[in-house]
């Protein structure tokens, strides 16, 4: 898989293909078997600790649920980065947290606790934190899970938005084909661990391939069966065949 | 065949016994070279302070208070037999000061603030956050536990203190206020018998001990909890009973060193 720089890839797959462990590569909390992932020149795995983490400052992840920190308001999550990595005076602090807020249209919120904000208007928080230090590589984990449609809208239209002005690259990887297929460059489609399909949000809607076609038109028929496999069904029951 | 099992099962248990002690040591080992930052930005472990010792107080106060009563109360009974009721101060204190302020104190600082720190830190872990501190390039040991660490430390011996306070106080209450016991002996009486070194800074030192013990058993059990709900309310509850078994163990110890040929 490649990346370019700017662009938007999304990485698709049913659940258990490896999507969210490819991003724990990119980020280094996984050791990869074989191969490696090479980001901005540097091979992660063979980074040291320090190495990692500096690599890990240029990075933005958001997490599935948003992962903001629960002991803390809107604007401390969001300030946390700048306060860890940066001398920066508080008063400045205090601009760029509002500004990236305003960003996400919540800055309104920002002497709110994350348990006051709803499933959507959590995400957005998380996004304004996770490009709080403006990361050259940002990351998204099913961004669009448990959203209504009108925040699934705003996220999608956010990402896309925030990774043009930053002028960064991003993954989301992700299980809503209709949404991210709006927004995004190019996709990777995953099944079993390996890629079955690549191409333009185009190319992926007019696949012959089964396992996209199912996946993209949410058919029940195809190669990914309803079925968990099990044994014998009559014998499960405990039925005798008439001879 | 079914001694076979069991002595397996013993095996297993002993073998996954030593490795947690051993994971355990290697976090605490961690925690202490990771300190340096909480020292630095010390504003993080006075955060931690009020919600580890200032959120205990009322327990500990009220839970002094009541335990001075009561050995005031048991004391005189016992005292009046052989003619010593004016010992009873001596006897609330040694006894408070020596074993029950820093045992009892500890007790209650694992069931109060060690299941609270167990919980919240494998709450962190199971709704992402630590992971997504990892992510942000900062160090979860130096930001979340290590603040925590030295708050129990240095939150458990002014509890036990306070504890034991508290008990002479209701010892008073209850010996000289409601019983009658002379004042004046009670006092003087405490003032020569109790020992600034060997009975205060003892008790002092073994406070110091429990909440140590006690705060590691915390954070380790919470970092090291599966993320899951099962996995969080089994670590708070193996927190309480590590803890407490651990307290009662090492007060035994300490003791037999302390006071042992004294």
């Amino acid at each position: 898989m490649t990346f370019p720089k700017g662009k938007l890839i999304a990485i698709m797959g049913l659940s258990g293909c490896g999507k969210t462990t490819l991003l724990r590569h990119i980020g280094g909390a996984l050791t990869p078997t074989k191969g490696y992932v090479k980001v901005d020149g540097q091979i992660i795995h063979e980074l040291d600790q320090a190495g990692l983490y500096a690599m890990r400052r240029k990075m933005g992840m958001l997490f599935q649920f948003g992962a903001l920190f629960t002991d803390m308001s809107v604007y401390d999550n969001v300030a946390f980065q700048m306060r860890e990595h940066t001398d920066l005076p508080e008063e400045l602090i205090h601009d760029l947290v509002l500004m990236k807020l305003h960003a996400v249209g919540l800055r309104g919120t920002h002497n709110l606790m994350p348990s006051e904000l709803s499933g959507g208007m959590a995400r957005r928080v998380a996004l304004a934190r996770t490009v709080a230090l403006d990361p050259m590589l940002i990351m998204y984990d099913e961004p669009f899970a448990g959203l209504d449609p009108i925040s699934l809208t705003v996220v999608g239209d956010l990402i896309r938005r925030l990774n043009d002005a930053l002028g960064a690259t991003s993954v989301v990887v992700t299980h809503d084909v209709q949404e991210s297929l709006k927004i995004v460059d190019y996709v990777y489609f995953m099944a079993n661990g390996v890629i079955v399909e690549e191409g333009t949000p185009d190319e992926i809607r007019n696949s012959q391939k089964d396992w996209v076609r199912q996946f993209v038109h949410g058919e029940i028929e195809g190669p990914v069966p309803f079925h968990y496999p099990g044994g014998d069904y009559r014998q499960d029951l405990n039925l005798k065949v008439k001879s | 065949m079914a001694i076979v099992s069991a002595l397996r099962g013993i095996g297993r248990r002993t073998v996954d016994t030593v490795w947690r002690i051993g994971l355990a040591t290697r976090f605490f080992g961690l925690i202490l070279f990771h300190s340096g930052n909480s020292f630095r930005r010390f504003h993080l472990i006075i955060k931690e302070l009020f919600s580890t010792g200032v959120m205990s107080l009322i327990i500990i106060v009220v839970a002094g208070l009541f335990v001075g009563m009561v050995l005031g109360l048991q004391g005189y009974e016992t005292l009046k037999r052989y003619g010593s009721e004016s010992a009873l101060g001596v006897m609330v204190a040694l006894g408070l000061v020596r074993e029950l302020g820093p045992v009892v104190a500890a007790l209650l600082f694992a069931s109060r603030a060690g299941s609270a720190m167990t919980a919240e830190i494998g709450l962190m872990k199971a709704t992402e956050q630590v992971s997504a501190m990892e992510m942000m390039a900062v160090n979860p040991i130096a930001r979340i536990v290590a603040p925590r660490f030295w708050a129990g430390v240095i939150s458990m011996p002014l509890l036990a203190a306070l504890f034991s306070a508290m008990g002479v106080f209701g010892g008073y209450f209850v010996g000289v206020v409601q019983i009658g016991v002379d004042e004046g002996s009670f006092w003087s009486q405490m003032q020569a018998a109790v020992d600034f070194k060997h009975d205060v800074m003892n008790g002092v030192l073994k406070s110091f001990v429990f909440g140590t013990v006690v705060t590691i058993i915390a954070l380790f059990e919470g970092y090291d909890a599966p993320p899951t709900a099962e996995g969080v309310s089994g670590a708070t509850t193996r927190t309480v009973v590590t803890s407490s078994l651990a307290i009662l163990m090492l007060d035994f110890i300490l003791t037999a060193m302390m006071f042992g040929g004294s």
